[in-house]
This record gives structure tokens, sequence and C-alpha cells, in this order.
């Protein structure tokens, strides 16, 4: 029941994530499209649930958490960054480098 | 045998051995205690002289057919292969034990008074002790590797005490250069072990001489390589063309050194190796007679430069070569009896005249010492009329000049006359020892020469040391001269010992010595020359000593004879022979120079430094780095280049997957 619509949107939500994630170059904007790809993951379990069993909406609440978790995190670390650098263009933050 | 006096044969070395231990505490601890050095020191070999002196008379009266052999514990279980740490006694080590403790048991004593001022006085009886542990040890083993502990250890000693002096370089090349050479001769004994293991599956002297008429057909190249490769072991330790060059060097130690090692002791080691494998070189002919004929040009070479030395111990160096090139004459003819006549007698006269030389350059040296002069103590030009200062040592010494001109009935007479009679007679069934004996004849007649010279530079015709130093001439102390006197009614009377029938004796080393080369002996069986022509030999051989002697007595000038420091350099053939016919000169250009230029520019210029170094350790180095290089450039710094790299990796390890 309307599994093929589900996974093309997941594989297209996922897909604008990975290229959010490639292309730009602020920070919280690549935040954000980790968590586009996150959502788009559990777009997928939740498709798939409905043929595989109940395993895979549970496992959507664990990711649900961790992304919490993440967010927390993460945020707090771009703002240190900011803090510092006074900016979030990834490109200028590049100290670490061989 | 327990309970016997002969079960405790093992003590004989282990007394100097035990005497080592104590000097060399003593010489790391506490190098002044001079007194208790010279207890030690010479108390053990006095001890180890008189308990071989019980063994062998113990062994006399038994007179056992087969060698008696003492196992101590097992010390190379390999496999098929089983040697025992164990020494043997038969009639052959019995003399060598004899000669071995008692020659050097007078030497040690002269060391007290000749090394009394030196530094290095614990050290050096320390280290003397050592030699005799390992000489003893080379005479007794009862296995080839048992008896080549002995001879490394003896050439280890020989380093050492050439190169005692070490502070000065030209000792230390001394030493250096005995030992290298030594490794060259040493490397063919160690082969020839090898093959001996592998022909006969043993090592141990019975049972390989035993087996060896069976295992190896006379004549055979097998036998004729094994024996040729332990004579190449021989040349190096007893100084035989083309390995004898390190032997005059080897003078830059200490005189007593000179006489107990490079003259009367270790130097013969090679005769006694030969002697002992008489069974090995009894079938191989070829080898035999390239012993003789190597010992008969050894014998006429060194003799020929003895000629024209001006070192009195450099003298006695090319004689000592010379003679252990009679012996080699004589057991390459067969006639080992003879050869370890000569031998012994060789050591009586060889060690008087070195220890007699020793008293001169003693009291050279501190007559000179005492007016603060740096002239050569050792050049005979600068002595010359020292029988009024030593009388002792000029007797003695003029004793032992007749005995090894072998003038009648002095000890060198007779062993040289025995060897030349055997060459002799061995050249009627092949003519080669003709030469041999001719050469050896020939080698007479030079060696009363050059012994006449060194007698009369040295003792007689007006002094040439100095006025100052003049008065400074004194005989040595007791302690130098009451072994010089010992070795002089040896020296008189060693002929004793093997009196040839034709003068009336019986021969007794030869039957003493029979249990040993019996076996040699039924292979090739020894000649003896008739007994009319034996009379003619002997007279020929007294003839031509007498004509060396009272020819060197009328051709040489002492008059005319000038100081070292004013003598004008040598000419024509006297100068071919004082630079000893330029052999180490060739030696040098020949071998050592491509051999130091191979080392330095190609194995360590070249492999050394810019294969293994250069390719090896810094190329593995600059591999890393660069390898590291790579990797750090990856390392950009930019989020967006990782993230990339990371979609790729995952797109890459999917995509494999799916397939």
């Amino acid at each position: 029941m309307l599994l093929g619509p589900s996974l093309f949107v997941s594989a297209v939500l996922f897909t604008l994530g990975v290229a959010g994630v490639l292309l730009r170059r602020n920070a919280i904007v690549i935040f954000m499209c980790v968590e586009l790809m996150l959502n788009a993951v559990n777009l997928t379990f939740i498709a798939l649930a409905q043929t595989l069993g109940v395993a895979g909406q549970i496992i959507v609440f664990f990711v649900m958490a961790v992304a919490a978790a993440e967010a927390a995190v993460g945020l707090a670390i771009i703002l240190a960054i900011f803090r510092h650098r006074a900016t979030l263009n990834l490109e200028r933050i590049n100290l670490l480098k061989g | 045998m327990p309970g016997s006096i002969l079960a405790s044969v093992w003590l004989v070395p282990a007394l100097p051995l035990a005497g080592f231990v104590m000097n060399g505490a003593l010489a790391l601890l506490r190098p002044g205690s001079k007194r208790a050095v010279s207890v030690i020191g010479v108390g053990v070999l006095a001890a180890a002289f008189a308990l071989a002196v019980a063994v062998v008379l113990e062994l006399a009266r038994r007179h056992p057919e087969a060698p008696l052999v003492f196992h101590y514990w097992p010390w190379l279980p390999v496999g098929p292969l089983r040697v025992d740490y164990a020494l043997q006694l038969d009639p052959l080590s019995g003399v060598m034990l004899l000669v071995v403790t008692g020659i050097s048991a007078l030497i040690h004593l002269y060391s007290v008074g000749y090394m009394h001022d030196d530094p290095g006085y614990a050290r050096y009886f320390a280290e003397l002790n050592l030699f005799v542990f390992f000489m003893l040890t080379l005479v007794l083993g009862a296995s080839f590797p048992v008896m080549f502990v002995g001879w490394e250890g003896v050439g280890l000693c020989s380093y050492l005490l050439i190169a005692f002096w070490f502070n000065e370089k030209i000792n230390a090349d001394a030493g250096l250069k005995a030992f290298i050479v030594n490794r060259i001769g040493d490397f063919g004994f160690l082969v020839a072990m090898l093959l001996i293991f592998r022909h006969t599956g043993s090592l141990d002297f019975t049972d390989v001489f035993a087996r060896a008429p069976t295992a190896f057909t006379a004549g055979d190249r097998t036998i004729t390589a094994i024996t040729l490769l332990l004579f190449l072991g021989c040349t190096g330790k007893s100084a035989q063309i083309p390995l004898y060059t390190w032997l005059p060097d080897a003078m830059q130690g200490p005189t007593p050194v000179s006489a107990l090692i490079h003259a009367a002791t270790m130097v013969t080691a090679g005769v006694y190796l030969v002697a002992r494998c008489a069974v090995l070189f009894a079938l191989s002919p070829v080898a035999s007679a390239v012993v003789a004929g190597v010992g008969a040009l050894t014998a006429l070479f060194a003799a020929t430069i003895g000629l024209k030395q001006w070192d009195i111990k450099k003298v006695l160096a090319y004689s000592t070569i010379s003679q252990l090139g009679y012996m080699f004459l004589g057991v390459g003819s067969g006639a080992y009896a003879a050869g370890i006549f000569h031998l012994t007698t060789h050591a009586f006269f060889k060690a008087l005249l070195f220890l007699g030389a020793g008293s001169v350059i003693h009291a050279m040296h501190r007559a000179y010492h005492a007016t603060h002069s740096h002239e050569d103590a050792q050049d005979m030009r600068n002595m010359g009329g020292l029988k009024a200062h030593l009388p002792w040592t000029c007797g003695l010494m003029w004793i032992a000049t007749l005995a090894i001109a072998g003038v009648p009935p002095l000890s060198g007479f007779f062993s040289k006359d025995e060897i030349l009679g055997a060459a002799f007679a061995r050249g009627a069934a092949q003519p080669a020892w003709y030469v041999f004996w001719g050469l050896g004849l020939v080698a007479a007649l030079c060696t009363a020469f050059y012994m006449t010279r060194l007698m009369l530079y040295t003792f007689h015709g007006l002094n040439r040391t100095g006025d100052a130093e003049r008065a400074q001439l004194h005989e040595a102390p007791w302690v130098m001269t009451g072994p010089l006197l010992v070795l002089g009614v040896l020296t008189t009377l060693g002929g004793v010992l093997n009196l040839p029938p034709l003068l009336g004796g019986g021969e007794r080393l030869e039957h003493w010595l029979e249990p040993v080369t019996e076996g040699a002996a039924r292979l090739a069986p020894v000649l003896s020359p008739a007994p009319g022509i034996e009379g003619l030999l002997i007279g020929v051989a007294v003839a031509v000593a007498l004509a060396g002697l009272v020819g060197a007595w009328r051709l040489l000038d002492l008059e005319r004879l000038v100081p070292a420091r004013l003598a004008p350099p040598e000419r024509g053939l006297g100068r071919l022979l004082w630079k000893k016919y330029y052999i180490d000169e060739l030696y040098a250009a020949l071998i050592v120079r491509p051999v130091v230029w191979m080392s330095r520019e190609v194995l360590w210029r070249l492999v050394d430094q810019r294969l293994v170094d250069g390719v090896g350790v810094n190329g593995a180095a600059r591999v890393s780095r660069a390898l590291g290089w790579v990797g750090s450039q990856m390392q950009t710094g930019e989020l967006g280049f990782y993230v990339m790299l990371f979609v790729a990796g995952v797109v890459v390890v999917l995509g494999a997957a799916v397939r």
C-alpha cells in the first residue's frame, strides 16, 4: 500500500540531504540537511514496517531520540564555533589539515 | 686406570688455567702485587712440569700400545657426531707434554727477571699461563675439535702477547698480522676437519686413524685434499712458505714470549699435527712431497734472509722459520721420529738463543735507559764486544750456536743429521728428495754462517754501544741466567735422546714413538740410508757446518762495522736479503692492498654506505615519508572534501554489495 511512492519520496529526500551536505557551506544548513537524511531514513523504516513487521516503527523512535541528542550537541558545537570564529562558513574553518 | 697417576693428567693443563684465573684477577684488582704473581705464575708451571714428569714416567713404565684416552664430559653430541672433551696420552703427546711444560717453566722463571720493571707484569703472567693451558690442550686433545680449541687458543695468546705493549702501533699491527695470517691457515684446518668427518664419520684420533686405511684409497684425491688443507693450517701456525711473514714481525713482543711461543712451542704445533696425522700423510705421497718440499724450500729461503738481518731477534726469527722447515722436511720424508726429535732439540737450543738474546737486549736496554739514549737496543751494529760484559750469556749462546749449526756432539747435530739422512734415503725411490736434501744442506751452510755472524757481531770485536753506555752493561740476574744454564745443559746432552745405532746409540726416541708412527710406517716404510752412506752423509753435514762457521769467521770484517745510525745503506744482493726479498712488499701489493681497497671502496663505500645505508635503511625511510606525504595531502581540513570522499566510499561499497 503506497510502498513504491513512499520509498520514492524517501529517496528524493535523502538525495536532497546528501546534495545539501555536499554543496552548502553554512554549518546550520548542513546540519539541517543531515536531519533531512535522518527523516528520509525514518520514512523508509515506516514504509517497510507495513510488510516486514513492527520492528521498523520501533527503530524510528530510537532514531528520533538519537537525532534529538545530536541536535543538542551539534547546535552547541556550532554555537561555540561561531563565538570563536564569528563565521559559520565551513570553507574558512579548516585549521585541522596535513 | 682410576687411582693411578695417569688419571690426573687433566691437572697438567688445569694448573696453568688456574694460574691464569688467579693472575688475571690480580692483574685487574691489584696489578702491583708482583711477588704473588711471580709465585703463582712460576709455581703452577713448576707443579705442572713435576706432574708431567710423573705422568710420563708412569706411561713409560706401562708403555701401552694403544693411546690412553680420558673422557671428561660430552662436548658436542650432534646427530651422528659425538665429540667428548677428552685428553689422550700416548708417546707423542708425552714428549710434547714434557717439552711444553719444561720449557715453559724455565721461561716463566726467566720472565720474572726480564719483565720485572714492566707495569703490565701481572697481565703478562696471566696471558703466559693461559698460553700454556691452550698449548697443553693442543698436544693432549684426543680429537680434532679439542686440538682445534688449543690451536685457536694459542693463536689468541700469541696475538695478545705480540701486542703486549699495545700502546705502540707497530706492536699492535704485528699482533694483528700474526692473527690474520694464522686465520688463513686455520681455515684450511677447519675444512680438513669437516672432510675427515664426512669420509670417516668420526673426529676422534683413534677412530679416524683406525678407519683411514679403509676409508681412503692411497693417493686418492680426497686424502690429498685433506692432508694439503691440514698442511695449510701448519704453514700458518708453523710459519712456512707462503704464510711465514707473520713470525719475523712477531718479534715485537717481549723476548721470553718469542722464546716460548715463537720458537719452542706454539710454532712447532704444525709439526706435531703432521706427526699426529702420520697415517693420513702416509696415504698421500703427493702431500708428503709437498710437506717435504715446502719444508726444504723454507729452510733455505729463511736461512738466506737471516744472513743479512741486523736485528738480533730477526736473525733468530728467520732461523726459527728455517729450522721449522727442517722439521717439515723430516716429517714429510716419513721420518716422524726425526722431526719430533728436531722439534725437541730445537726447543732447547732456540729457547736458549732467544733467552740469551733477551739477556743481551735487557743489558743494552738498561744501558741506553741509564743514559737516556734512544738507540736501537736490538741492532747488532750497536753491540760488539759484549763477551766481556755478559760472559755467561756469551758462553751459553755459543753452545746453542754450535748446536744449531750441527757440530757434534751437540744435540742439533743428531736431529738435523737424521732428517737429512731420511731425506737422502727417500731420494733413492723418488729423486725429488735428492733436491730437498741438497736444499737442506745449503740451508745448513747458511745456518752455520748467520749464527756465527750473530755471535761475532754481538759478542766479539770492539764495543760499539757508546762510551757512556759501556759502563752500564751488566750480566742479567740469576733468575735469568739460571734457566739459560739449564737449557745449555739440555742443548749439550739432548742428542742422547735418540743416538743413532751407527754411533752406538739405541734410537730411544724412535722406539718410544713407535706406537704412534707404526700405522704410518706400515703404509709407507721409513727408509734409512745404508750404513756406509750414512757415515758419508754425517761427514758431509759436519764439513758443511764447519765450513759455515769458519767461513763466517774469515769473511766477516768486524773492524769495518759501525753503529746503526752511521751505517751506509746496503746495496745489491745484500739489500735484497736485508729487505727479505721484498716478500712483504709483494704481499702488500698483491693481496693486502687489493683486499683493503676492496673492503674500503667496494664493501664499505659501495655496499655498506650506498646499498645498505642508502638504498636499504634511508630508502625505507624515504618511501615511508613519501607515502606519508601522499596521505597528508588528503587531510585538507575542508569538511566538504571529507564528505565527498565519504559519500564516494559509500557508493563504491554499496555498488560492490549490490552487484
